[in-house]
């Protein structure tokens, strides 16, 4: 189970890649999400699968008679989500800003910073 | 003692939401300063701490390491630290002479504390992951930062900025994802002794580079500097000032401690990685300097040349090599924000930040003129400032370890960056203005002039001061650099005597 | 949009949507759910709504700004970790009041400081990229 988790996560980062190669902001960004996901996955198979064995106490505390998940592995995945959401958020905000300024989103043109030639 | 390590975090953050909720009065403005005041005064009483008994630890919520969030700090931690607040309170007095009311409106001073917050949180925290939750909390702030200005080449920047940054978070959180899969902690004093241990150190060295391509882009090192010269001169003054001395230092940190503490079993292959990487970042920094005709632009690109310097320290690995790294680092970030302060009181007064555009400050601005020679002169490496004696170290080491290529290339790098140094001076300073104009400080009006040379010119008695009386820098260093290559220390801090 | 029947259930759905988040909030101690989660689905319900009625009408009907929300949910969860200072415990430690079947803690101040800053975070970015498109 876990190969399978982690063949997924390489053919994410794969696609990922592709996508951010591209040169087209959009797609970058498109890229970035499978990227962020796979790492998820790899992250999630990397604390070991148990399925069907949530990390949580019976009542008054009391451990569950077989296997428990692991609760970290989770716990850092919920916070790498959050934060790949919020960069996510930015990341688009940035990108509509970026339309609204050059007409287009390929970042190959983008030279408004870094001038071709410098005038001297 | 958790909250002496604790405060340097929290006082930030109170402060921005603070300013956040008073945001474009001069209620907000002035929260900004009184907290960066505060930071100052923890951040000296943490470094007091830290004199006195060595390597402290403390643990958020009572939960005993390594299950809990640690808080650490070592001698390196407490003056970056208080090094961070110093720059803090420097920026925040500054930027209320740049910063107008419509980039205040929309939150830049909590914006600007939270970036602070982050950064004092990165320096401290004992924990992977914690240190990339601090990696992300000054991310976004930075991003923030980045935009606030609203110019088409503040965004054009800010896309390169966080495409490149984004690529680096998530393969930090790869590599700490994988080296909780194998070793199966996260607390990098517990991490040291995990990873010695590891059946599979093949695993371990391809989890380390994992972390210095993260840490190393997040520092510019060379192949993955872009983004830097990319972004560094669109936003506001303060804005680059704060990013030139603070952002690429925690990259360097984040390698220090990684490759000093955790990651040290195979330093003949990682650390000759690094002892390259630093080599041709020195290069390619002062060279893309040579070539840039913009204040900021080249100051951009001599920050990637002296992040070399500190990561040559850290690849010798030498006592005498780290205690240099550590030195520069703190003398760096003084002499940097101080030129980007400069470079916006340049353009304040005469209109541009092009160097063939603008001049005649020697003549209408001497103050401006003195107070620039002392950074610059600094930066170069001239004895008897700050500067002089981070490079000495440095080079002597890399002497004593016989790497008489990099000693040469340091020297060489050293000579070119009074070239570049010289450029501004002709340019900006001594030719005169094309357009016949006399830019002088008399101009601003009397509250700017002290908001911005007040800064400046602390900032200038600190660089003088480290020169002048280096000896009992030098000493805090080399005490920096024994914890760091000896951490036994810091792991007994940390997870208490008995597992030492 | 124009759509009757999300329009109309929209309103109902809303209400539900708060009403669960709080459920969960709450619950969220030593069950699944929590703070975090919980200002997810607070959010979704005005999110929901922002699509049926527009942006302009749920920013009315939230009333305030969500990005003060989210900077006093900031502000609420660290405060609570300075509570434990008076007892003279570290940072972020939890304390606990016990009244009968009622337990009340600082923690639970924390989760709905960060119930607070999630809902206020989510709403800000959503409606910021709602109005730019």
């Amino acid at each position: 189970m876990e190969t399978l988790v982690a063949c997924l996560a390489g053919f994410l980062v794969s696609m990922a890649i592709w996508l951010m190669l591209s040169g087209n902001l959009m797609r970058f960004l498109f890229g970035l999400l499978l990227l962020s996901n796979g790492v998820n996955l790899a992250i999630l198979a990397a604390g070991r699968l148990t399925p069907g064995a949530p990390p949580l106490l019976g009542a008054s505390g009391a451990l569950p008679p077989d296997t428990m998940a692991n609760a970290l592995p989770q716990a850092l995945l919920l916070t790498a989500i959050v934060i790949g959401f919020g960069l996510f958020a930015f990341a688009l905000a940035l990108t509509i800003r970026a339309y609204r300024s050059f007409g287009h989103l390929e970042v190959d043109r983008m030279r408004s910073a870094e001038p071709a030639e410098d005038r001297r | 003692m958790s909250w002496v390590l604790a405060l340097p975090i929290l006082i930030p953050l109170v402060t921005a939401v603070l300013a956040f909720l008073l945001r474009g009065s001069r209620m907000g403005d002035l929260a900004s300063v009184a907290g960066a005041v505060a930071s100052l005064g923890v951040a000296v009483l943490l470094v007091g701490v830290v004199l006195d008994r060595g390597v402290v630890a403390g643990q958020v919520g009572g939960w005993q390491a390594p299950y809990g969030i640690t808080l650490v700090a070592d001698h390196l931690s407490a003056a970056m630290v208080l090094i961070t607040a110093i720059i803090g309170l420097a920026v925040a007095v500054w930027s209320l002479a740049e910063i107008g009311p419509d980039s205040s409106r929309l939150g830049y001073h909590a914006l600007f504390q939270s970036l602070l917050g982050g950064v004092a949180g990165a320096f401290l925290t004992g924990d992977l992951f914690n240190l990339y939750v601090w990696f992300e909390v000054l991310l976004i702030s930075s991003f923030g930062l980045l935009v606030i200005g609203g110019r088409k080449q503040a965004i054009d920047g800010a896309v390169k900025y966080v495409t490149l940054n984004l690529i680096a978070t998530v393969l930090f959180l790869a590599g700490a994802g994988l080296l909780y899969g194998a070793t199966g902690t996260l607390n990098m004093a517990d991490l040291r002794g995990a990873v010695a241990a590891s059946p599979d150190q093949g695993l371990m060295t391809l989890i380390s580079m994992m972390l210095m391509v993260a840490f190393g882009m997040k520092a510019a090192v060379f192949p993955l500097f872009f983004w830097l010269p990319a972004s560094y001169h669109t936003p506001h003054y303060a804005v680059s000032a704060v990013f030139a001395g603070l952002l690429t230092k925690v990259g360097v940190y984040a390698l220090m401690r990684v490759f000093t503490l955790i990651f040290v079993g195979d330093i003949g292959y990682t650390h000759e990685i690094l002892l390259w990487v630093s080599l041709l970042t020195m290069l390619t920094g002062v060279l893309g300097a040579a070539a840039q005709s913009d204040f900021r632009k080249i100051l951009s690109f001599h920050i990637i040349s002296q992040i070399g310097y500190m990561v040559l320290g850290l690849a010798l690995m030498t006592p005498l090599a780290v205690m240099g790294a550590v030195f520069y680092l703190l003398h760096h970030i003084v002499v940097k924000t101080n030129l980007f302060l400069i470079a916006g009181v340049s353009r304040r007064l005469t209109g541009s930040s092009d160097l063939y555009a603008i001049g005649g400050l020697y003549r209408s601005a001497p103050l401006l003129a003195a107070l620039f020679i002392i950074p610059a002169f600094s930066l170069a490496g001239f004895p008897p400032l700050s500067g002089f004696w981070a490079k000495f170290v440095i080079v002597r080491a890399s002497l004593d370890g016989r790497e008489w290529l990099v000693a040469g290339v340091a020297l060489l790098v050293g000579l070119l960056t009074i070239f570049s140094m010289t450029k501004i001076w002709a340019e900006a300073f001594w030719k005169a203005h094309p357009d016949g104009r006399q830019p002088a400080l008399a101009e601003l009006p009397l509250s700017a002039r002290w908001q911005m040379m007040g800064p400046i010119v602390a900032l200038a008695v600190m660089t003088v001061a480290i020169g002048a009386f280096p000896s009992a820098f030098l000493d805090f260093a080399t005490k920096g650099a024994e914890q760091l290559l000896d951490p036994a220390a810091y792991v007994a801090a940390v997870l208490g005597e008995a597992r030492r | 949009m124009n759509s009757l029947i999300l329009s109309v259930g929209a309103r109902f759905l809303t209400g539900l949507f708060l009403l669960f988040s709080l459920f969960v909030l709450l619950r969220g101690h030593n069950s699944p759910g929590g703070g975090f989660i919980g200002g997810l689905i607070g959010a979704a319900g005005f999110v929901l709504y922002s699509f049926a009625a527009g942006v302009e009408d749920a920013r009315r009907a939230l009333r305030v700004d969500p990005r003060a929300i989210g900077v006093w949910g900031m502000a609420i969860a660290v405060l609570s970790g300075l509570v434990s200072a008076l007892a003279s415990l570290d940072p972020f430690t939890g304390l606990w009041l016990i009244l009968a079947d009622l337990a009340l803690s600082t923690v639970l101040v924390f989760d709905i400081g960060v119930y607070l800053a999630v809902f206020g975070a989510i709403l800000t970015l959503v409606f910021a990229l709602e109005e730019t498109v």
